[in-house]
């Protein structure tokens, strides 16, 4: 390998590639900063150059790795540089053992397998969500300026060890079976050859229907794209069965096995809805069939976000059909839709109970097992749930929860015992995890209430109301400062019960919050999750309330159940977030005169963006009060190890 | 020594007051009409955790021996004052055991924490029972802690050395137990141990501590701390060259016998007034401090003035050490200054000050976990944000 060092010297003006380029065809600046790749690409055949340095021995430029996974992902945030370092060795070292696969360097996925669906999914489990992401950052973390694409070498190389080990080595396979590879290729042929050693079943399948794929590209290497490919314009617009396209059919044919193994065990899984192949396939699988927003914004296409309101009268048409879908989960996910239930408990406790109602009503078909044809009804009416609305983390670990209860019945468990058990867990978790841990988290909150406090909230929550009136009942004095903001105004509801209970409250916009914050002595904020590295994930607009307290040194306070702890880590607020009505922000609700984006509507120019939830940073955060007492921030993982091990809570 | 000493009187003067509520609740308005009326607000209530530290410190100020005299002019010289009036408060008082003289007793050795002898005294709780079960035995030691821990409400160590006690004893299969005999000598056994550790937790913060020690630095210390005392002193035994500034440590000096104890063992000392933190913070390596209470934040509460030492550190970049045992972890949550049991200390100012001036007489502050480098306790030397994970598997 030594006398090859100096060729990675040689190829280093590297290509920052995106999407699948023509080998000759001259780089395009502009193709690296798109999500999508370009629409008209003429397919290169096999026996380009690129395939024909196609190999495995010549060292490549570890940056690589990332090169073909930009196709598909929308640029994120910066990755530490020590990620980059740790990815080297493996990537000069470029053993083509299936056993180490480069991506298990950058990403904590140890199989070669998850880590191939890591690559090439796009829906994405609750797991493979965090690999997911991690190399998607990996991936888009390269400054694009810093290289240009000059051989097209870099392509097959990058493609290649990108791709991952099975994927470089389907690869190989296939351009020998389809002889377009030049001599080039023997020491990738003895690279193959190790691995096929260790191959294991799904990565044989992987090869079988790369090979196949190579097959079918020559067949249409005129540029016919398959049907298939028109579906896919991201992964498979300029099908080609050049290296990438060889990238591409073997993640198609790595796509299977992991998602049989996902539709058991995974509660939400995660789309990202800038895959188009994908959603085509999640629409046809829908219930609602909600319409897409025509413009989203850029940083947020990997989001879900619909036309509000205009499938609901159909459904609630669907409501008396005879559906396999069951009344009670059909009806709260009409209310989620509709937006009737709101908050993170309340739309917890609806889905659970409207779970413990189906279990209730439900017969083990002949010929199945409870346990496992329940959790499949669980995540059909899951699925469905999320059509309606994205889940909330809280409602994520709900369902693991109840999905683990069904796991562990006892087989000895007759039918209607197991319903019955079944039924009681839901109800112990809605008493114990979230009314009883309410009433915890109240009474530790209220000893940091003093006379003369000022208390500042943020939006309506639910467990901040209840803190305020009982410190009320317990007859200290204090005042609140509601801190509201557009579009939702939850904040005025909050506001007309506290005052109705005779508390002394002041009312006033998000702008204000620096003007008011230097009055209080506290704040007290809900959230909808805290992830496990302290940040905090609440209503959009907590954030920034945050920020200014700390400003002026006021004490944070984050009343929180610990159902709600997640062993995320999350950094900011784009990759995993929701968005709200777009229309929402444009238009002011009774007040027709304020309408100047009217006109505007359809401009392709013109993108809104609502988002619903931002992240909190820790260092905001004095104290988050939750079920097991007062704990900093810091402490999140402590909880979330000791308590939420295994989805067991109780 | 601790018998003779002006604040034992002050402390007693302090039980006789009002000896049901117990110190914190009883202002000591009959007695402040001497010197205690000019030199403080009439309503201080005098934190009793101080008066002790004070007594076993020695260093008595002619102010407080003023003070006292006051005092004893006022009350005839009853000696046993103190045990007559605590075992008729004891809510055990009608057995001959009680916790609280129990408690004094070991109180009186000077070189023993407060909470080792809090914990001291409730071993010995479980060795004169005389339950016969072991809910009898539960409750009882839950009485005499209860007490123990309103004797002073101020001591952070004192009642988080009894919680701890409640919590390392109590929690144990040994409860399973059928015969009740038996389980009652693994608790006593327990207890015995828990007194060990902690009774041993110096030594090792001592032992802990000495690779952050390096020849040639300079210490700042606040105040007088026995752990932090005993870790200056393993280091000038270990021949470890090294210089230590001393702050005055007002009001009641105690970085004078700090700096007293350190002239003893030839280390090199300098004495800095208080307000000379900030001058002097550019020659300092790292600042070691004690702890009255580390809370569940991380953050620690110590003598006032450690806070703005801690600050002074922070921003000139210097690593600030804490050394404290871990019976004096408490489930306490401050978020500001504001946001603790007050404990109070009267202050002299040499002169008499107007009764229309106010006096700040609060003897602690609350140094939050940023502005800390690390925490040396008998568990391992710590990051403040490890506290609250040893807390929770603590008590949850």
């Amino acid at each position: 390998m030594e006398p090859r060092r100096p060729s990675r010297a040689v190829i280093d003006p590297k290509v920052r590639q995106v999407g699948f380029i023509t080998p000759n065809a001259p780089p395009q600046q502009p193709v690296r900063t798109q999500s999508y790749p370009p629409e008209s690409n003429s397919p290169p055949l096999s026996e380009s150059p690129a395939s024909n340095s196609l190999s495995p021995v010549m060292i490549p430029p570890p940056r690589h790795l990332s090169d073909n996974l930009t196709a598909y992902r929308t640029p994120a945030v910066p990755v530490p540089e020590s990620s980059r370092r740790r990815a080297e060795p493996a990537a000069v070292a470029c053993s083509y053992d299936p056993s180490e696969s480069l991506f298990g360097t950058s990403s904590p996925a140890p199989s070669p397998l998850a880590s191939s669906r890591l690559v090439v999914d796009g829906e994405f489990s609750e797991e493979s969500w965090f690999k997911k992401s991690d190399s998607a950052k990996f991936a888009s973390s390269f400054p694009g300026g810093g290289f240009d694409l000059t051989t097209v070498k870099n392509v097959g190389v990058a493609a290649a060890v990108a791709a991952k080990k099975p994927a470089a080595v389907s690869g190989n396979e296939k351009s020998k079976a389809s002889g377009a590879e030049s001599k080039n290729e023997l020491p990738s042929g003895s690279g193959s050859k190790t691995s096929k050693v260790k191959m294991t079943k799904s990565e044989r399948r992987s090869l079988q229907e790369s090979q196949r794929a190579a097959k079918a590209g020559g067949n249409k290497s005129a540029g016919a794209s398959s049907s298939r490919a028109a579906k896919q314009p991201q992964q498979k617009k300029d099908a080609a069965p050049a290296p990438p396209s060889v990238a591409a059919s073997e993640k198609k044919g790595t796509d299977r096995p992991p998602e049989k193994e996902r539709k058991k065990d995974v509660p939400a899984p995660r789309m990202q809805f800038d895959d188009k192949s994908r959603v085509e396939k999640a629409k046809k699988r829908a219930v609602v069939n909600q319409t897409e927003v025509r413009n989203r914004v850029e940083l947020f296409r990997h989001l879900p976000q619909y036309e509000h309101g205009t499938q609901l009268p159909d459904l609630e048409s669907k409501f008396f059909r005879n559906d396999p879908m069951h009344r009670a989960v059909y009806k709260v996910g009409l209310q989620y839709l509709a937006g009737d239930i709101t908050g993170g408990n309340a739309r917890c406790i609806a889905m659970l109970q409207a779970f413990s109602e189906a279990i209730r009503d439900y017969t083990t078909p002949a010929e199945k097992t409870l346990t496992r044809d329940l959790t499949a009804k669980i995540g059909s009416y899951v699925s469905f749930l999320i059509e309606c609305r994205p889940l909330s983390i809280s409602m994520g670990n709900a369902i693991r929860f109840l999905k683990n209860r069904i796991a562990k019945l006892p087989l000895t468990l007759s039918e209607s015992e197991a319903k019955t058990s079944l039924c009681l867990d839901i109800d112990r978790f809605i008493n114990e995890k979230i009314i009883l841990a309410d009433r915890v988290i109240v009474r530790h909150a209220s000893t940091k209430i003093r006379d003369g406090d000022v208390l500042l909230t943020y939006g309506s929550s639910c467990v901040v109301e209840m803190l305020l009136s009982h410190a009320l009942e317990l007859g200290k004095k204090f005042h609140v400062v509601i801190v509201d903001s557009r579009p939702k105004l939850e904040g005025q509801s909050l506001l007309r019960r506290l005052v109705a209970n005779g508390l002394n409250c002041t009312y006033t916009h998000l702008n204000a919050v620096s003007y008011i914050m230097h009055e209080v002595t506290r704040v007290f904020l809900g959230a909808s999750s805290i992830l496990s590295n302290g940040t905090v994930y609440s209503r959009v607009g907590t954030a920034a309330v945050a920020m200014v307290a700390n400003a002026f040194s006021v004490p944070v306070l984050i009343c929180c159940e610990a159902y709600k702890f997640h062993e995320r880590v999350q950094l900011d607020s784009i990759c995993f977030n929701e968005l709200g009505d777009p229309q929402a922000v444009a238009k002011v609700s009774g007040r027709g005169d304020v309408n100047y984006l009217g006109s505007l509507g359809n401009k392709d120019n013109l993108q809104l963006l609502n988002l619903m939830y931002d992240a909190t940073p820790s260092e905001y955060i004095s104290m988050i009060v939750t079920d097991y007492g007062m704990i900093p921030p810091t402490s999140v993982p402590v909880i979330v190890r000791e308590y939420c091990r295994d989805q067991l809570w109780i | 020594m601790w018998r003779r000493s002006a604040s034992f009187i002050l402390d007693k003067r302090n039980d006789t007051g009002a000896r049901p509520d117990f110190v914190s609740l009883s202002p000591p308005q009959t007695t402040a009409s001497t010197m205690a009326d000019t030199l403080q607000n009439p309503n201080a209530k005098v934190s009793a955790y101080y008066q002790t530290r004070a007594a076993h410190h020695g260093v008595v100020t002619s102010d407080w021996l003023a003070q006292a005299q006051a005092a004893v002019g006022k009350y005839s010289p009853e000696s046993d004052v103190r045990s007559s009036s605590s075992a008729a408060a004891d809510p055990g008082s009608g057995k001959p055991f009680s916790v609280i003289d129990e408690f004094n007793n070991w109180r009186k050795q000077p070189d023993l924490a407060e909470a080792v002898a809090a914990i001291r005294a409730l071993a010995a709780v479980i060795r004169s029972s005389e339950a016969t079960t072991m809910m009898e035995l539960e409750i009882e030691l839950k009485k005499a802690s209860d007490s123990l821990k309103s004797w002073d409400t101020t001591s952070i160590s004192l009642t988080a050395g009894c919680d701890l006690f409640m919590r390392y004893v109590t929690r144990t299969s040994a409860l399973e137990y059928e015969d009740f005999n038996s389980a009652k000598s693994r608790l006593i056994e327990r207890a015995e141990k828990f007194g060990e550790i902690s009774y041993k937790a110096r030594r090792i913060i001592a032992m802990l501590s000495q690779d952050f020690i390096f020849d040639g630095c300079t210490i700042l210390v606040h105040g007088f701390s026995r752990v932090v005392l005993e870790v200056l002193k393993t280091a000038a035994q270990n021949k470890k060259l090294f210089r230590v500034l001393c702050t005055e440590g007002r009001p009641d000096r105690t970085g004078l016998r700090l700096s007293n104890e350190l002239a003893k063992l030839d280390v090199p000392v300098k004495l800095l007034i208080d307000s000379a933190v900030a001058y002097s913070m550019d020659e300092i390596d790292m600042v070691f401090v004690g702890a009255d209470g580390v809370v569940e934040s991380g953050g620690i509460i110590n003598m006032m003035g450690t806070y703005q030492i801690a600050l002074v550190a922070h921003s000139m970049n210097k690593p600030v050490y804490v050394a404290a045992e871990s019976y004096k972890f408490a489930r306490l949550y401050p978020l500001d200054q504001k946001d603790m049991a007050p404990a109070l200390r009267p202050i002299d100012f040499g002169v008499p000050i107007p009764s229309k001036v106010e006096v700040e007489t609060s003897a602690r502050d609350y140094t939050p976990p940023q502005y800390l480098t690390l925490l040396f306790t008998d568990l391992g030397v710590l990051t403040p944000s490890v506290v609250s994970d040893e807390l929770i598997q603590l008590y949850l």
